[in-house]
């Protein structure tokens, strides 16, 4: 009798656990589908009573008053420029000042690492004001160059390259290249680079992603909506006092889906990276 | 790094100019962070404090006002009224995502379970989405028309509709919710990997002791989890005393005319590029982090407090 009870009291638990997790995953899911839903249903349809919930036939018309309002296709390709480049150069900041913290032994070393831990503690918006002048000093109001030299700061990306290179860069093979006469550079270049492009892929994830969603900054400097990136574009879609779901969410959708197919191709690095983020 | 050092100790009687040129090769490769630091971000941190004290429109001259920009700030209800609502927001959106990313994370690691790779992916992806996206999705759902999807849902359970975009609390609990949907999977994902990182003897052990999966939970996981619990209340209280998007997508073109979400970023931001007055709007940068300094330390102390009171209890 005990262990029917058991039992029994176990595959409770599992109708449970199984309950929580498929409510919890519906209802994560939940908006993406009521956003395709809207994006191909006219505006007044979520005015009806039971609200729907079935795809109607108006995509190309929704998407197409999208394309009247935003420059839409220009909009994605100006984040997509903005976060490769960011990507990118921080990548190299990263990896060469990492490489230089876990491998080298100079004066205030420490002093200066934990320096830069210390400079992610400064909130974005203390320095806000200051930066948009300095941008607007510099002429690079409205410019893509404007919004990009404040991503190049980034602390986190010292931090993860510091630790990857220390673990996984055997010293001796250092010591043997500069044996053979490499410089410091080749070095980085033919030894250290070529061991550390996984951490470069979940770095790069993390820098991507949160450059791509980023909107205060964007939102200051960006005003021409020539130089929109995609979240302004969007943003300003429901500017207008005048609100076309539809149209709205059509836009949101087409901007999505983009990221949902990448994330769906690379899960597994999108889940490590941020658990590694936080582990280390 | 030891092992550096030592070597590079050894290498001194042998080669002294070596170990000088690696020195240079190390400023070199840390100097492009420290630039750019100076420069973007030391400098308009230190601007901030002077700009704090001076009365200045953006274009004509400054001139030094003493206190009198912090004054103004704490005396303007709407300041309080922003502080207010940022504290209440980020109290109903991420003090939940934590109880439930917790439970979540409990849940994905159990042993039996299968499609354990497709919840995960399902309860991670709304981080994936972009905030103004999620802002802009959910001013649909929770739009103030009557028959808008919250609505009619709350109609279900007979409830009378909510002016969600309009109302002191419809706005709040809508921006509320749309903070906790997408950030629920990532401290989820957070916990997970906690949760993975203790080791499995213990579990047995205490199986072995005779201790319930409920007990195992409170006595070991919880405890354990702590660090990552640390970080995460303390991510999400800066983040949440930061909101500024959410807010300022989902109220669309009223965002910056109305009191019932401004947040204290959005004061700082509608003092600064709506009213052009920058040293009021330097002033609530910095009273802004005082606050999130206060906040941070208060609940870090908080969450630090609690295993230790139930291993007691």
């Amino acid at each position: 009798m005990n262990t029917v009870a058991k039992k029994r009291k176990l595959s409770m638990g599992k109708v449970f656990v199984y309950l929580f997790l498929t409510l919890a995953s519906a209802l994560s899911l939940f908006p993406f589908y009521w956003m395709f839903v809207m994006a191909t249903q006219t505006s007044s349809a979520y005015n009806s009573i039971p609200p729907t919930i079935t795809p109607g036939n108006l995509m190309v018309e929704n998407f197409q008053k999208v394309l009247q309002q935003i420059d839409f296709f220009g909009a994605l390709w100006t984040s997509f420029v903005l976060c490769t480049i960011v990507t990118l150069v921080v990548l190299f900041i990263s990896s060469l000042a990492g490489f230089a913290f876990a491998k080298f032994h100079f004066p205030a070393k420490n002093f200066l690492f934990i320096t830069i831990l210390l400079t992610m503690i400064i909130p974005p918006q203390l320095g806000l004001i200051p930066q948009y002048f300095l941008i607007a000093k510099a002429g690079l109001l409205d410019t893509l160059s404007g919004v990009m030299i404040l991503f190049f700061l980034n602390p986190l990306g010292i931090f993860l390259m510091r630790q990857y290179v220390s673990d996984s860069v055997p010293d001796e093979l250092i010591e043997a290249a500069k044996l053979d006469g490499c410089s410091n550079f080749k070095i980085y270049r033919s030894i250290v680079l070529p061991i550390i492009l996984p951490a470069f892929a979940t770095l790069g994830i993390i820098v991507f992603t949160a450059v791509w969603g980023e909107f205060l900054w964007q939102f200051t400097i960006l005003r021409d909506p020539e130089n929109y990136t995609i979240q302004v574009a969007l943003a300003s879609l429901s500017n207008t006092f005048n609100v076309d779901f539809g149209m709205i969410l059509s836009g949101v959708f087409w901007a999505t889906v983009p990221l949902i197919i990448i994330f769906l191709l690379f899960n597994r690095l999108f889940i490590s990276s941020i658990a590694e983020g936080s582990v280390k | 790094m030891d092992s550096t050092y030592q070597k590079g100790k050894k290498g001194k009687k042998k080669n002294l100019s070596e170990s000088k040129k690696d020195r240079v090769s190390a400023y070199l490769y840390i100097a492009p962070f420290f630039i750019i630091f100076g420069v973007i971000g030391l400098y308009p941190a230190l601007f901030s404090f002077y700009l704090a004290f001076q009365k200045w429109n953006g274009l004509g001259e400054m001139s030094f006002v003493g206190l009198n920009n912090f004054k103004i700030v704490l005396e303007d209800p709407l300041f309080w009224k922003s502080l207010y609502n940022t504290i209440v927001i980020g109290l109903i959106g991420t003090a939940p995502q934590i109880i439930v990313g917790i439970i979540l994370a409990i849940l994905l690691n159990v042993a039996f379970l299968r499609f354990r790779s497709f919840f995960r992916v399902t309860i991670f992806m709304p981080y994936i989405t972009s905030m103004v996206a999620v802002a802009l999705i959910f001013s649909v759902i929770f739009s103030d028309h009557q028959s808008s999807l919250a609505n009619y849902v709350l109609g279900l359970f007979g409830a009378d509709p909510v002016s969600w975009g309009t109302s002191e609390w419809g706005t709040k609990i809508a921006i509320s919710i749309m903070v906790f949907w997408r950030w629920v999977g990532y401290n989820t994902i957070i916990y997970l990997a906690g949760i993975q990182s203790i080791p499995n003897d213990v579990y047995e052990a205490a199986t072995i002791d005779g201790a319930s999966k409920f007990q195992q939970v409170i006595h070991i996981t919880l405890p354990l989890l702590k660090p990552f619990i640390l970080l995460t209340v303390f991510f999400s209280t800066v983040g949440a005393l930061q909101l500024f998007s959410e807010p300022t997508v989902f109220l669309g073109a009223s965002a910056f005319t109305r009191d019932e979400a401004m947040t204290v970023v959005m004061y700082l931001y509608r003092d600064a590029f709506k009213l052009q007055s920058f040293g009021t709007a330097s002033a609530t940068a910095i009273i802004l982090l005082v606050v999130i300094i206060i906040f941070a330390a208060i609940n870090t102390y908080l969450t630090s407090g609690i295993g230790k009171k139930r291993r007691r209890g």
